[in-house]
């Protein structure tokens, strides 16, 4: 068998932690994205196994929630708010100017592997639209200009 | 002694700065070689304001705002920790107009304390109405909360007592209390900032209701969006925990109670109370047929209490003030207060807690002060996704359950997103089918086809193909969302999209 490029000890220590909670399926997927980044195809057979149940049934609960993904992100996760509040101030021209800015659409990785551009639907931030977060942190009401200083002070952090 | 000065760490003041400005004002303090002592509280909810910074001065907080690190230094000067004449001064917090006019009930301590203090939640009134809980028969607590004539802040307005006296008499080796931290609903924020700035209120609310029909563990659904609620929520549960307020026997009572958070991942529909039970015991969120409703069999099949935050965050002052006290405070059905999120486009968003009556035009125009672009107000969306878009004729309207839904509107969990005069209802029609069609579990018919199928019928409304024959079609397709979607996701999309149809017919092309 290939060595897998993704660290099955950590899976298994995350997957280990969590198994006997109720409920523990999505504990799990969240504590091998925390550490990874990522869901690891490699993975659902494990948590399959783990939970006793069909790796189709893992699969389906991976691919229903939009949060979770299958492959690495970028350095960076930006998250531009789509939703109805931050459309009223301008949200739009806003996501056309990420995008623009990055040369990507929603659910891909700049070539540099610096950015992953992800819609969703509010950040709570209403009070602030437009707005965006960037590896969980929120930001508010972002122009384009503002979005660009934002990114550099982003990649100046490291 | 040393002043204390308070920062707000609410993730909406962070979003504008509040870091940099606390770092700023620390670093200057030192720089002077002034003695202060700095509390990150949360936020007033004055958003325009943010980040709004309080000193503490013998007369009362006094409040500067909004401040940037580059005019810390100018403040300083000026006499910033004895409540000076600023450019940024706005006097005495208490005194400010937006926030005086308020009935913060629920959120009375929002702004005010340090978040995970529970030192600071006991000294401001924290866990009076569990004390009084403690006193009280299950029955006894239940009726006060049927008294107070509270209704599910979710968006249902079910009414709370009701919903806690079926699962008090439902059969149950096991009960559970769940509560619903999904806010999914763009234009609202209530939900947060109780997590994040009173955390304790809710974990006193849930621990009541454990007490009202007899669960021992609770968990708290939040949305993944929402990383400082989550921390703050761990950090306050630990600390109830650690004083005996969380735990095997709630404060000598005997009574236990447990309390875990759990994580969303990102699905709007997982806020409906079945799909999120669903999404809880690990499965992929798809909506359940009720009957069975939750009270009855819900959380691994037992009797589960499920309610929105604010619902659960309004027990604790009802406990302690009584039912009476509560409803005291509203219009005809609506008792208490609701939470109001002003939102979007004006001049002046923010939390506003009033009791049930006031009209959307004293919120736009005497709190929000109009639109943030200072255009013509045209619409607004009141609850979230799924209400109405409501036209400035209905602007009258008291905020009330009933006033509401008699204008085919929804008031739901108190979300008010304004729209300028630039908007494009069609366009906002079209979104909303195509967040019905993203967000659809996929359950049922009407919802999964025929969001997909309503956005492609906006698409030729909106590239004049076919207008007539296409608007009829869209009516048509409503109707049947309407009337045979499992969940309100497919059933109230209908509400956002004819409204703006019937209300701005100009923007779907007629004359
Ligand atoms: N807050 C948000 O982010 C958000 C998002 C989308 C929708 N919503 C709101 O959700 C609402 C629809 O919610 P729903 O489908 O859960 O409504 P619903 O009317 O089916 O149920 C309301 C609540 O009452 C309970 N209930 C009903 N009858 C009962 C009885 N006899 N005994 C005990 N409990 C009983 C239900 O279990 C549920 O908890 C919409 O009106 C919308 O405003 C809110
Ligand atoms: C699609 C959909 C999404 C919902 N999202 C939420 C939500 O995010 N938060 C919430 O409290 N209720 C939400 N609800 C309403 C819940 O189903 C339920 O009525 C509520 O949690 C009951 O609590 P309450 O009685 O305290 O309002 C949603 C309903 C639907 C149909
Ligand atoms: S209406 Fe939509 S979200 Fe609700 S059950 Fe049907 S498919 Fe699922
Ligand atoms: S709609 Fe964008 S933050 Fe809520
Ligand atoms: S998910 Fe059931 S129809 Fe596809």
């Amino acid at each position: 068998m290939s060595q897998s490029d993704w660290d099955k000890n950590a899976v298994m220590q995350v997957i280990d932690s969590l198994k006997d909670k109720p409920g523990a399926m999505l504990p799990i997927l969240h504590g091998i994205q925390d550490t990874l980044g990522y869901i690891p195809k490699g993975s659902v057979p494990l948590i399959a196994s783990a939970l006793n149940v069909s790796r189709a049934e893992v699969h389906g609960v991976i691919t229903f929630y939009h949060y979770f993904r299958e492959s690495p992100p970028g350095k960076h996760t930006i998250h531009v708010c789509r939703a109805e509040s931050c459309q009223s101030m301008n949200g739009t021209g806003l996501e056309a100017h990420a995008k623009a800015k990055l040369g990507i659409d929603y659910h891909e990785t700049t070539q540099d592997g610096n950015f992953s551009l992800e819609p969703v639907y509010c950040l709570g931030n209403c009070g602030c639209s437009p707005a965006v977060s960037i590896d969980g942190e929120v930001y508010g009401r972002v122009t384009p200009e503002r979005f660009d200083e934002i990114l550099d002070e982003v990649r100046a952090q490291a | 002694m040393s002043i204390k000065v308070y920062v707000p760490r609410d993730s909406s003041a962070l979003s504008l700065g509040a870091e940099k400005t606390a770092k700023a004002i620390v670093a200057e303090a030192g720089k002077r070689g002034l003695d202060i002592n700095l509390v990150r509280n949360g936020s007033r909810g004055l958003f325009w304001l943010e980040p709004l910074v309080e000193v503490e001065t013998a007369n009362g907080r006094f409040a500067y705002g909004p401040v940037k690190p580059k005019d810390v230094d100018g403040l300083f000067d000026a006499g910033f920790l004895e409540g000076c004449s600023h450019r940024l001064s706005l006097g005495l917090t208490e005194e400010i107009e937006y926030l005086k006019k308020q009935e913060r009930l629920t959120n009375a301590r929002v702004g005010i304390t340090d978040p995970v203090s529970l030192e600071d939640y006991l000294s401001h009134d924290g866990y009076r109405g569990l004390q009084n809980a403690l006193k009280l028969t299950p029955a006894e607590i239940v009726k006060q909360v049927t008294d107070s004539g509270l209704r599910g802040r979710g968006g249902a307005a079910f009414p709370t007592g009701i919903k806690w006296n079926t699962v008090l008499n439902a059969q149950g080796d096991q009960k559970y209390i769940v509560c619903n931290a999904d806010e999914g609903d763009s234009g609202t924020f209530s939900d947060r900032m109780i997590m994040e700035d009173d955390p304790f209120v809710l974990i006193e609310g849930m621990t009541i209701a454990g007490l009202a029909v007899g669960a021992t563990k609770g968990y708290i659904y939040l949305r993944v969006e929402y990383p400082h609620a989550h921390k703050n929520l761990n950090t306050a549960i630990a600390a109830a925990e650690k004083s005996g307020y969380l735990g095997a026997d709630i404060c000598g009572s005997g009574k236990p109670f447990d309390l875990e958070v759990r994580l969303g991942a990102g699905a709007y529909v997982c806020g409906e109370e079945t799909s999120l039970l669903e999404s809880l015991e690990g499965k992929r969120g798809l909506v359940r047929y009720k009957p069975p409703l939750p009270a009855i069999k819900g959380l691994f099949g037992k009797p589960t209490v499920i309610n929105n935050v604010i619902s659960l965050a309004s027990v604790p002052i009802i406990l302690d003030k009584g039912g009476d006290y509560y409803r005291d405070f509203g219009m005809g059905r609506s008792r208490g207060t609701l939470p109001i999120q002003l939102a979007g486009n004006i001049k002046r968003p923010g939390l506003i807690e009033k009791a049930f009556g006031i009209t959307l035009r004293e919120l736009l125009y005497d709190y929000g002060g109009g639109s943030a672009t200072g255009r013509p107000i045209k619409a607004v969306q009141v609850g979230g996704p799924l209400g109405s878009f409501v036209p400035e004729s209905q602007f009258d309207t008291p905020l009330d359950y009933e006033a509401f839904a008699a204008n085919w509107a929804v008031l739901g969990h108190g979300g008010v997103v304004v729209f300028d005069d630039t908007v494009n209802m069609a366009k906002m029609a079209r979104y909303a089918m195509e967040f019905c069609a993203i967000e659809s579990c996929g359950k049922c018919t009407p919802c999964r086809i025929g969001s997909t199928r309503g956005v492609e019928v906006m698409d030729k409304i909106i590239n004049n193909q076919d207008r007539a024959k296409n608007i009829a079609l869209l009516r048509d397709l409503s109707d049947v969302m309407l009337n045979s979607s499992l969940c309100a996701l497919g059933g109230m999309t209908p509400f956002p999209v004819l409204s703006a149809l019937n209300h701005f017919p100009g923007d779907f092309g007629a004359e």
